[in-house]
């Protein structure tokens, strides 16, 4: 998988890595900006008031 | 290169579940780290809120939070209006913003104030719910809460200190514990309590922690703060 990406990737290795690199930050921030917060809604802890259920 | 094809899916499967792998260390940091840098972020963008909306005085705009007339608007959803100091949890709450509402969204920039509950120092029960774990979780330790434990709440024109009565585990779906008369939904309140609410157990959500104080005292500003603080 990650072999094919290399060879995919156009370039010099310098070049494939600069892009792996900005690859691997756009990755990071759709995790930490909309996959995580999505996915602790379901984890128990975040429920901290009375309500009516 | 000729590799046969059962080789290549094994070091495909391999990859992804050393991919998912990662990402749920991720996910580990997310919650333990980055949530809580985060919400410092927030609480102080919420503290500047605050001190901009204490520096024009009591009067201007909405007079909120004041114990006197019963005539003060109420904060904006969203809103910091008051700060917290529990001198026995002085690492987590201490200068903690209070603001208005319990969504997420509030309750990552902050304590959370039940908004259809009285303001802090009037007759009645103020109510708040804060996050015991990740987002700040400035009730973390609020298994070390004794009875006699002190919680200042300091609006734009007063201090405000409470002292912790009783503490009760209840169901989740236990709202009497924030009525006006706690445990008494409808009746008319004569005392001036507070009711502090969060998750039991601490990464868990099947119940609910609260501590119930009664107002012990009320300093003006600008004046010394309660010696609670000092």
């Amino acid at each position: 998988m990650y072999a094919a990406l290399w060879r995919v990737l156009p370039g010099p290795t310098a070049l494939k890595v600069l892009q792996l690199v900005l690859l691997a930050a756009v990755v990071m921030a759709a995790l930490f900006g909309w996959v995580f917060p999505w996915a602790e809604r379901s984890l128990p802890f975040l429920n901290v008031t009375v309500d009516q259920g | 290169m000729a590799r046969s094809p059962l080789r290549t899916a094994v070091g495909v499967l391999g990859e992804v579940l050393v991919t998912l792998g990662v990402v749920v260390l991720l996910f580990v940091g997310y919650l333990l780290v980055w949530t809580n840098v985060s919400a410092g972020q927030a609480q102080a963008a919420v503290l500047d809120q605050i001190e901009r909306d204490w520096a024009r005085g009591p009067v201007s705009g909405s007079n909120r939070a004041g114990a006197g007339s019963a005539a003060a608007g109420r904060p904006a959803r969203g809103e910091g209006f008051a700060r917290m100091y529990v001198p026995r949890l002085r690492d987590s709450v201490w200068g903690t913003p209070v603001v208005e509402g319990v969504t997420l969204p509030d309750l990552a920039r902050g304590i959370g104030h039940y908004p259809q509950t009285a303001l802090p120092g009037r007759v009645g029960n103020f109510a708040v719910a804060a996050h015991r774990a990740t987002h700040g979780e400035p009730f973390r330790d609020i298994d070390r809460l004794r009875v006699g434990d002190l919680v200042v709440v300091e609006t734009v024109q007063d201090w405000y200190t409470y002292r912790l009565t009783e503490d009760a585990i209840v169901n989740p779906t236990d709202v009497a514990v924030i009525a006006a008369v706690p445990g008494k939904p409808g009746a008319e309140p004569t005392r001036r309590l507070i009711t502090l609410t969060t998750c039991d157990p601490r990464w868990g959500s099947t119940h609910r922690w609260i501590w119930w104080g009664m107002l012990a005292g009320t300093a003006p500003k600008p004046g010394p703060p309660p010696a609670a603080l000092r």
